[in-house]
Order: C-alpha cells, then sequence, then structure tokens
C-alpha cells in the first residue's frame, strides 16, 4: 500500500466536521424510545370483566417455559372463596424475573389468555429476591410506564375471534 | 538568577498539583471530543457536561482491590509504576512557562529549576520511564505482560532515537540546550516551526509514538495482547500507569511548545508577554486537541510497519534535517 498523504489529510477534514453535527444518541431517561405494541416485556395476569381470575393453575405456562421461571400451586375452588371460574385457581403463581427470557412460550400456551407479555421492560432492582414477582404484583398494572409506539400504525388488528371471545 | 529554595519548592508543588489537575481533565477532553467526532456524546452524566467525571474516576480507582498476584516479584512490581509516574511529572521541572516576576520583593523566575542542559535532562528523564514499562510487565510474571512490555519498550526506543535528532536543528539554530535560552530566542526571531518544519513534523510523529498514542498504539491494543504491560494491575497501581502515560503526552506536548512554538510568547505582539502561563496554556491545549484529533482519524499501525518506518523513514530524515541545519547555520555566519 502506497502512502496517500493527501486523502489522509482529508480524513482529518472528515473528522473536523464531525464535532459540529449533532450526535445521534438518544439520551435515555430523558427521551425513551417508544415499544412496539407486541413488545415482549413484563407479564401480566388478566381477570374477566366481573373481577374473577382469569387463571386456573393448570401450569400449562411453567410446562412450556424453557427457563423453568414459573412456579404453580393450584388451590380447590371454595364455594364462599371463588377467585377464578372453573374448579381450581391459582393459590401460588410465581416468576423468576432474573431466570425469564421473555420468549413468550407462557403466552402461547395459557389456553385462557391468563397470562400475556406487557410492555415494561423497566424492571431493575438492587437485590435478587426482588425480582421474584407474586400473583399480586404480576396482576397489578405496572408502577411505571413505558412510552409504546402507535397501535394503529405499527400493530395487526386483533382477529374477531379474540376480541369476542 | 537564583532564588531562595522555598520559592522553588512552592513552585513546584504548585505546578504539580496543575499537571495533575491537567492530567484528570486531559481523560475528560479526550473522552468528550473523541466522542463527538464519533457523533457521540461523551460522559455528560457525572456533573453538568461531565465535568465531575474524572473525580468520579479517581473514587473508583482508589476503592478497587489492587490486586497482587502471588507470582508478581514484590519489589519490582511494586517500584515500576512509582518509577514511570514520577519520571513523568518531573519532566515538567524544566519546562519554562513565563517570564520572571517580581512579588514583594522577591524574583520569583518563570521555571521551577533553570538549568543550563534542561533539553538532556527531559530526554534522561523519559528513558528512565521506558525503566518503569519494562520493570512493570517483567515483574507481572505472565507472558501477556512480558511480551506486551518488550514490544512497548522496543517502540519507545526506537522512536526515541528520532525524536533527539529531531531536536538537535533546534538546538544547533539556538546554540543552547537550556530550554530558557530557546525561548528567548525565539521572542527575537520567527518561531521555530518556520525554519524546522521537517524537525516538527518529525517531532510530533517520534513523539505520538514515543507515548503510544494512536496511531502507533499497539502496545494497548487488547484485541492482540489482553493489555500489555499493564495486565497485572488494577486500581491505583493502573492509575499510576495511565497518569505516566497522559503525563508523558502532556510533557511531550509542553516540550513541543517549548521548542517550536515559541513557548510562551503571545504571536506577535509582545505587550501581553506578562501573561505567559496563559498563552502557554491555550497552545498545550491546542496541540492536546492535535494528538486527540490525531486518535480519531488514523487506524493503528501493525507492528513491523511501525518498526520499519521508525528506522528506515523517520530516523534518515531527522539526520538529513540535522546536517542541512547544521551546514546553513555555519554558512550564514
Amino acid at each position: 500500500m502506497s502512502p496517500q498523504p493527501v486523502d489522509t489529510l482529508k480524513g482529518f477534514g472528515v473528522t473536523f466536521k464531525q464535532i459540529f453535527k449533532k450526535p445521534i444518541t438518544m439520551q435515555y431517561p430523558e427521551y425513551k424510545r417508544p415499544v412496539y405494541p407486541r413488545f415482549r416485556g413484563r407479564h401480566r395476569l388478566w381477570r374477566h370483566e366481573n373481577g374473577l381470575e382469569k387463571c386456573v393453575g393448570c401450569s400449562l405456562c411453567a410446562a412450556a417455559c424453557p427457563a423453568d421461571c414459573i412456579r404453580v400451586v393450584a388451590a380447590e375452588n371454595t364455594s364462599d372463596n371463588r377467585v377464578s371460574p372453573g374448579e381450581r385457581y391459582a393459590r401460588i403463581y410465581e416468576i423468576n424475573l432474573s431466570r425469564c427470557i421473555f420468549c413468550g412460550y407462557c403466552e402461547l400456551a395459557c389456553p385462557f389468555d391468563a397470562i400475556t407479555l406487557g410492555n415494561d421492560y423497566e424492571l431493575a432492582e438492587y437485590d435478587r429476591d426482588d425480582q421474584i414477582y407474586t400473583k399480586d404484583m404480576l396482576l397489578a398494572e405496572p408502577i411505571k410506564q413505558v412510552p409504546v409506539a402507535d397501535a394503529e400504525l405499527y400493530d395487526t388488528p386483533i382477529p374477531y375471534y379474540r376480541a369476542y371471545s | 538568577m537564583s532564588e531562595p529554595w522555598w520559592i522553588s519548592a512552592i513552585k513546584g508543588f504548585v505546578i504539580i498539583n496543575i499537571v495533575l489537575l491537567t492530567f484528570a481533565y486531559t481523560t475528560l477532553l479526550e473522552r468528550k471530543a473523541l466522542a463527538r467526532m464519533q457523533l457521540r456524546y461523551g460522559p455528560n452524566r457525572a456533573g453538568p457536561y461531565g465535568l465531575l467525571q474524572p473525580i468520579a474516576d479517581l473514587v473508583k480507582l482508589v476503592r478497587k482491590e489492587s490486586f497482587f498476584p502471588t507470582a508478581a516479584i514484590d519489589i519490582p512490581y511494586i517500584l515500576a509504576p512509582i518509577v514511570s509516574a514520577f519520571t513523568a511529572l518531573a519532566a515538567f521541572a524544566v519546562i519554562p512557562w513565563g517570564k520572571g516576576w517580581e512579588i514583594w520583593h522577591y524574583h520569583v523566575n518563570g521555571v521551577v529549576a533553570n538549568v543550563p542542559i534542561s533539553l538532556i535532562l527531559i530526554f534522561a528523564l523519559g528513558s528512565i520511564g521506558i525503566y518503569g514499562f519494562i520493570v512493570g510487565g517483567w515483574a507481572s510474571e505472565s507472558k501477556f505482560s512480558l511480551l506486551g512490555s518488550m514490544r512497548t519498550c522496543a517502540q519507545l526506543v526506537s522512536y526515541e532515537v528520532s525524536l533527539a535528532l529531531s531536536v538537535l536543528g533546534v538546538v544547533i539554530t539556538a546554540g543552547s540546550l537550556s530550554l530558557v535560552n530557546i525561548v528567548d530566542n525565539q521572542a527575537n526571531s520567527l518561531w521555530y516551526v518556520v525554519p524546522q518544519a521537517v524537525g516538527f513534523l518529525v517531532f510530533v510523529i517520534s513523539g505520538v509514538a514515543e507515548t503510544s498514542r494512536a496511531p502507533f498504539d499497539l502496545p494497548e491494543a487488547e484485541q492482540e495482547l489482553v493489555a500489555g504491560y499493564h495486565t497485572e494491575y488494577s486500581g491505583m497501581r493502573w492509575g499510576l500507569f495511565q497518569l505516566a502515560e497522559y503525563v508523558n503526552l502532556i510533557t511531550l506536548s509542553a516540550l513541543a511548545i517549548t521548542l517550536f512554538l515559541g513557548g510562551w510568547h503571545f504571536p506577535f505582539a509582545h505587550g501581553v508577554d506578562f501573561l505567559g502561563p496563559l498563552w502557554f496554556f491555550l497552545k498545550l491545549l491546542a496541540l492536546l486537541f492535535v494528538f486527540i484529533w490525531l486518535r480519531a482519524t488514523l487506524p493503528r499501525l501493525r507492528y513491523d510497519q511501525l518498526m520499519s518506518f521508525g528506522w528506515k523513514i523517520l530516523l534518515p530524515v531527522a539526520t538529513v534535517n540535522a546536517f542541512v541545519t547544521a551546514l546553513v547555520v555555519v554558512w550564514v555566519n
């Protein structure tokens, strides 16, 4: 390779001009880039309109999980303590978020649409024990909301069978 | 002019602190300038515009565990960074940064120690600093460190020859080895960068290689050598090696300014020369920016390319420059 002094000097000009251009970094906590609507974030457990939980404690999600991070212990629904429609409910439902790989297999495996992956990704904790989310934490709305991109623009319409099931 | 020893001691103390502060903020300047040239922000979280980042780095290094490998040889392992840092800082004792002032009834020189052979002293200190790198890598008793330090020292020693020869032209033109005399001579005639342009170029290139900066930073190439001679160092001992590297860079820039760019003089007018340290500092910042610019632009040279460039191209050019300067000076007189 023969030396190219003129091209090297032009290279210096290029680097110098870049100082005056605006950097393309997105500064994270001040600006959070919106996620797509189907982004696989923290799990959420859902309820029916009448307040009963959808989860019946069948453990199909625990069986499907590749990382084995869901723990389900079922209990009988008694007439005075009716938590879910059906015979059983999940008495203990815990997900270990430090083991979860956010693949979405539990969402695909659930026959009742009880568990889905929501959009929350700000899950940092100071202690490893705080990363085990219990049932009431998963049932609740996330405390911090992340910006989500416009569903009209970035998502496919929900099919009829799902909207009216 | 001689002055009481305690004035020199106070000046030495002040200069060391200023150099250390400059070192700390040079690391920040490098990260921010390098980032801006790469279309990103540098550190901007630690304080406003990242100004507390060097302090955060210092606290981190001090609190980090300086682990001591069992296989390392005790005394040389501990002494190596100390020697490097010491010689890097000691070179600043002879660099002139202002003309003398009269404060109360004491005369204060513009240099910490006015030695007649200050230029040779700086080169001698630089050579001793290389001992720190050799011994550090060797005493770590690790293959990566040994190879890294051998490569580093071969590079440093090769370019030291060209560095000394490039300065010979200035010495012949000024007729003196004392840095104070060289700066004073530049006040009356052109700055030596104009008649000694080739010498300046050789000095800058050798200087970049001498301090292991890009594009000659093969000793620091993580992909090849883990981290070279400072692989087995951590915490503040590693911090001392970084200090030695950056203070070497600052010293080299200061030397380039003193020898070629007129030292603490302002370019055309001479009435503002009492502000000498300010012009010196501004020129230092400009030259440091040029070194950072070099790092952002040029890719790294391979080791054999580096050595062949140093011995086959730079050394002959420096020799011819010295020879021609000597001929011209004899012919003019």
